[in-house]
């Protein structure tokens, strides 16, 4: 239980998915305009990466390991994400629609999240066990959550700040990015 | 062969993928912590977007236009993966220090969005060179962020020591994770700089991908219909749809 704790503050907070591992970017630069949209974001991918990484852990252990398939995967990883994607939005679709509305334009955006596949691959490489897999992928995503949500928050709030002309859009995102990454070094005392 | 050429060179300067095109965000800043590991990440990158250019234009006859992106992703991580074995046998050192982000090329945008834009529609000699050209363009910038972020953070290039300690104190934030968000900050900055010398307008993304100076959405963001056939046009168009009907029931 205690080790569970562990990786899970380690990997939500100390290496954050997009602030030091740089996982994730995309939406992190793309979808962080409002804290509304960034904490569906979040939500969203907190629901796909716990799922994915249950379901490739769960794929990798009991058909690519028996087998011996296992230099396979990469590809078989980011079919099988893709796949699910797709499924949950149809499942969504015909069986949840409140959550759907709330999550369903986010989802598609999700496949090209390099987040996803990348917890996948590192509860490969750290050997973790499904549980131990799945925990890891529920903090790596509430990391994400959580700083997208910061991020959003910044920026509405200096949205309408005398900024140099040349900083304007990304660059100056990618500034407070760089700050939160220096205040996110404060994390690692803690393991 | 002056097409050939023309696609080198529209690889490497005027459709560079870093700079102009902003693809492929998440391995640029995440191993360019040294020269050497930069221009490692972008020859991987390179052999990866050359094989998968010439496979899926030799294959680009035969693969249904409905399950293109699938049968894309499968050739994109096939030959990652062979990358990723030669570089384990070959290159330990360089396996190592690049770890999660070999894999991690499959969702490199570039490679995909190569694959879509050109390689699917030209033959292969073009499509080779198309590859060819962005991969030295992704290498190239790779290295230069990557000797920027090296000689700041440690006074060194290509592990060489070049600024000795005595007169200069390394700024080791560069090498660390923020350093690599304030050098593309303020090179993204400094393009801003030129193209407003050029009288260029700087936009906030309004779907005008071919201008805009965050692509690292890569039309992506805008394609919410979740129909990969939408082109990025018609699916801004209906994004702004759908925001003016939401702003008119309010």
């Amino acid at each position: 239980m205690e080790e569970l704790l562990l990786i899970a503050v380690g990997s939500a907070l100390v290496n954050n998915v997009v602030l030091s591992q740089f996982l994730g970017l995309c939406p992190f630069l793309g979808v962080s305009k409002k804290v509304d949209t960034a904490a569906g974001m979040g939500g969203a991918v907190i629901f796909v990466i716990t799922l994915a990484s249950c379901c490739t852990g769960l794929i990798y252990q009991f058909i690519l390991v028996p087998l011996h398939f296992e230099y396979l995967q990469t590809i078989v990883f980011i079919l099988v994400i893709a796949c699910l994607v797709q499924f949950v939005e149809m499942f969504l679709k015909k069986c949840m629609p409140p959550l759907y509305n709330a999550l369903g334009v986010y989802l598609p955006l999700i496949t090209t999240n390099c987040a996803v596949l990348g917890v996948a691959l590192t509860n490969v490489q750290k050997e973790y066990g499904i549980l131990t897999g799945v925990v890891n992928g529920f903090a790596t995503a509430v990391g994400f959550t959580i700083s997208i949500v910061i991020m959003a928050g910044i920026r509405e709030k200096t949205e309408y700040n005398d900024f140099p002309e040349a900083f304007k859009g990304s660059a100056i995102t990618l500034l407070t990015a760089g700050l939160m990454a220096i205040a996110f070094f404060g994390f690692s005392g803690l393991i | 062969m002056n097409k050939c050429l023309e696609r080198l060179y529209n690889g490497i300067i005027k459709e560079n993928p870093t700079f102009v095109l902003v693809l492929g965000m998440c391995p640029t800043l995440a191993v360019t912590t040294s020269a050497i590991n930069g221009l490692g990440m972008g020859l991987s990158t390179t052999a990866v977007l050359v094989m998968s250019n010439m496979m899926i234009s030799m294959l680009r006859k035969i693969i249904p236009d409905s399950v293109r992106m699938p049968a894309f992703i499968v050739v994109v991580a096939s030959f990652v993966t062979i990358v990723q074995f030669l570089l384990e046998g070959f290159v330990p050192s360089l396996y190592a220090s690049l770890g999660l982000y070999i894999p991690l090329i499959v969702v490199n945008c570039i490679i995909l969005g190569r694959a879509e834009s050109y390689a699917s529609k030209n033959p292969v000699i073009p499509s080779f060179f198309d590859g060819l050209g962005m991969g030295l363009g992704f290498t190239v910038s790779l290295t230069c962020i990557g000797m920027v972020r090296e000689l700041l953070g440690s006074g060194a290039l290509f592990g060489i020591q070049i600024l000795p300690e005595s007169i200069y104190t390394p700024i080791t934030i560069f090498v660390l994770a923020p350093g690599a968000f304030f050098v593309l900050s303020f090179l993204t900055a400094l393009q801003n700089k030129v193209k407003m010398k050029k009288g260029k307008k700087i936009t906030e993304c309004g779907a005008d991908c071919a201008s805009c100076g965050n692509k690292s959405c890569a039309g992506h963001f805008f394609n919410m219909t979740g129909d990969p056939s939408v082109s990025i046009e018609e699916a801004a168009k209906t994004a702004e749809k759908k925001t003016t009907d939401s702003a008119n029931k309010e």
